[in-house]
């Protein structure tokens, strides 16, 4: 079966883990990698692998997009530099999704409206954040079924699989997710906490999501809907469980998650890392399988 | 406490309006800051913490939504007071930057950004930005009881590097005793900077919150925080009047004057208590166990609705190495533990899993 070719952006943890994903599609077939340091294990790896790979960033990649065939982009880097890959690569027909906090494209969390994005053509979706992508579709669980007023989630990882730039700009995952928990969730507002957990050995991480209704929550529904929802996000992360809830203690409903990663490269706690990677990948593949059936085109912008 | 500390001068830092706000579901009504804000005032206490138990941008659902906003206190308190100054706690990770600009917009002097002891570089954005306003800005890490003294020290040097000009031991779970605060106090002041200064948080569940105190300052601290008749998580912070009292007659200078603190303290602060903020069973258990002080009132909620005992709620947290922040765990651990005792029946909700 033919298969829509891919680039990755960043040869980090997240771009290795991403490979890894990817090379299991049976709709995708990452090509290259793409990199800025030559001593870069990651990059090392990916040619290992079979792929071609450059430590020129986007631009040692641009020339050969054409001839290599490269439809679809991950950008696994950072906010500072995703617009600048993006336009590149968009001028030449490529789609990208976006695993940077950039957010200039419109947010994807798969369960809840990817096929939109696909039917809207879009050539850049950003994967929100990690927390976005554990809680955001437990929020819609509940929106779905009646009013929220407001959402909060609270997000606990383990401090190893927090790197230097979400260190580095923490408020950045606060706005984001809040911001999304809203719009995406569905509620009238958002809040998100995040906080790290050192414990040794590291824990898997945990996703509490709290909404308040505004009419008494209408339990039955709520519980089938939570259920249902659930099961759609273990489609591309199996590990995604309820361990508690949904609780109803008067209009506040709350889901306790646990995300547990593929352990594809990254370890099995990193669930954070892993449900960024997965919704990716699945994106990606809701991409492809439109091209493939002839439905979408992709266009230089 | 051989040393003699006699003439050495420190400042107390009030939290009965900050930490405070845990004992009190974060209700403390603007009127009663107020007042409880203008005597710590005329008492001579030269910096009061204020804001939501958690910090800045702590009403949630998560720590609890306060009586009123973190902005409605600050503009209702500031203005009051004649020589204090007001402080204001963040938590990255629950509070922002913009949480930080609106503070120093309200007259906040002093901002303390906190961290769990491990994971100071969180807190690289927030002392940037307090430092580059001219705040007088400090580095909190929180349960420091949990590493050792050279890692500790290490992290609190991070803070340093990103502009913070004082650096706190904060022994969150009221668990160490006065070697474990000579030990890290000493080290730290080896190691930082002469010109910054070091302080101490600490919390009352062993009783050692005096003692605690006093070797702080033996060992190089010169700010120590205290709560005004004691009124903070767990069995309370440091009690002020007691800790004034005590450095009155070991000669070290506060400025604070001994008998109107304890009117502030009994006539102000003990009126609006909801419980006696002491140690119990369940208080005691937070220091001897190690867990994070605020989690308290959680277990205790969460004992009345799943009929799991508080106390072993906590040792459960402790166990499991919760850290400060994780409150929602608490309700999580109460359902799971039910479960695991067939109280299912108690646990509405617990058997979708």
């Amino acid at each position: 079966m033919k298969k829509i070719k891919c680039a990755i952006i960043g040869p980090g943890n997240i771009g290795t883990d991403l490979l890894y994903k990817l090379q299991r599609s049976k709709v995708l077939e990452p090509v290259w990698m793409v990199g800025v340091d030559p001593t870069s294990e990651g990059l090392a790896r990916a040619r290992q692998m079979g792929l071609k790979a450059t430590d020129q960033g986007v631009d040692g990649m641009l020339p050969h997009v054409k001839e290599d065939g490269v439809q679809i982009a991950f950008d696994a880097t950072s906010a500072y530099v995703h617009k600048d890959n993006s336009d590149k690569l968009n001028a030449l027909g490529v789609m990208m999704i976006d695993l940077t906090p950039a957010a200039i494209g419109p947010y994807c969390v798969p369960p809840i409206n990817l096929k939109e994005h696909a039917g809207k053509r879009e050539m850049n979706v950003n994967m929100v954040t990690c927390g976005g992508q554990a809680t955001i579709p437990m929020v819609y669980a509940v929106s779905r079924v009646q009013k929220v007023k407001y959402a909060e989630i609270v997000a606990t990882v383990s401090s190893k699989s927090v790197g230097p730039g979400t260190r580095k700009n923490i408020d950045e995952f606060t706005r984001t997710t809040a911001g999304a928990v809203a719009r995406i969730g569905g509620a009238d507002e958002g809040k998100a906490i995040i906080v790290i957990n050192p414990a040794d050995p590291p824990i898997i991480m945990r996703d509490t999501i709290h909404c308040l209704t505004v009419d008494a929550p209408k339990q039955k529904e709520i519980e089938q809907s939570v259920k249902d929802m659930v099961a759609e996000v273990q489609k591309y992360v199996p590990g995604y469980t309820l361990v508690n809830g949904p609780v109803f203690d008067g209009n506040r409903v709350t889901s306790f998650m646990q995300v547990e990663g593929l352990g594809d490269f990254l370890p099995k706690y990193a669930g954070n890392l892993d449900i960024m990677t997965a919704s990716a990948t699945r994106t990606a593949e809701m991409f492809a399988e439109e091209i493939l059936s002839g439905r979408l085109t992709l266009e230089a912008a | 406490m051989s040393q003699n500390l006699k003439g050495i001068s420190i400042k107390v830092h009030d939290m009965s309006l900050r930490d405070g706000m845990h004992p009190k579901r974060h209700q403390i009504t603007v009127e009663q800051m107020k007042s409880i804000a203008k005597g710590l005032d005329e008492a001579g206490c030269p910096l009061i913490e204020v804001t939501h138990g958690d910090g800045l941008g702590g009403a949630s659902v998560n720590y609890g939504f306060p009586a009123a906003t973190d902005e409605e206190y600050l503009r209702a308190v500031i203005p009051l007071l004649r020589q204090a100054k007001v402080s204001a706690l963040l938590l990255p990770g629950i509070g922002t930057v913009d949480h930080l600009r609106m503070a120093a917009d309200c007259g906040v002097t002093t901002i303390r950004v906190a961290t769990h002891c491990t994971e100071a570089d969180v807190s690289e954005q927030h002392i940037n930005l307090g430092r580059k306003m001219g705040l007088d800005t400090v580095g909190f890490l929180m349960m420091a009881h949990m590493i050792e003294p050279e890692q500790l020290v290490e992290q609190a040097l991070l803070m340093e590097s990103y502009g913070a000009n004082c650096l706190y031991v904060t022994d969150s779970a009221g668990y160490m005793l006065p070697d474990d605060v000579t030990a890290r106090i000493g080290l730290l002041r080896e190691k930082a900077k002469p010109e910054t200064e070091i302080g101490f948080h600490g919390h009352h569940n062993l009783s050692m919150g005096v003692a605690n105190s006093i070797a702080a300052v033996a060992a190089g601290a010169r700010r120590i925080d205290c709560a005004c008749g004691g009124m903070g998580a767990g069995a309370g912070n440091t009690p002020m009047e007691v800790f004034v009292a005590v450095c009155n007659r070991m000669g070290i200078e506060t400025g604070v004057d001994v008998f109107k603190i304890s009117d502030v303290a009994e006539d102000l602060v003990t009126p609006i208590m909801d419980f006696p903020v002491r140690i119990d069973r369940n208080s005691l258990t937070l220091g001897y166990a190690g867990v994070y002080s605020s989690f308290l009132l959680f277990a205790k909620r969460a004992e009345a609705k799943y009929g799991v005992p508080a106390r072993e709620i906590l040792l459960e947290l402790g166990r499991q190495k919760m850290v400060g922040g994780q409150e929602d765990m608490i309700e999580d651990t109460a359902i799971t533990m039910a479960r695991a005792r067939g109280l299912r029946d108690k646990a509405p909700g617990a058997s979708a899993a």
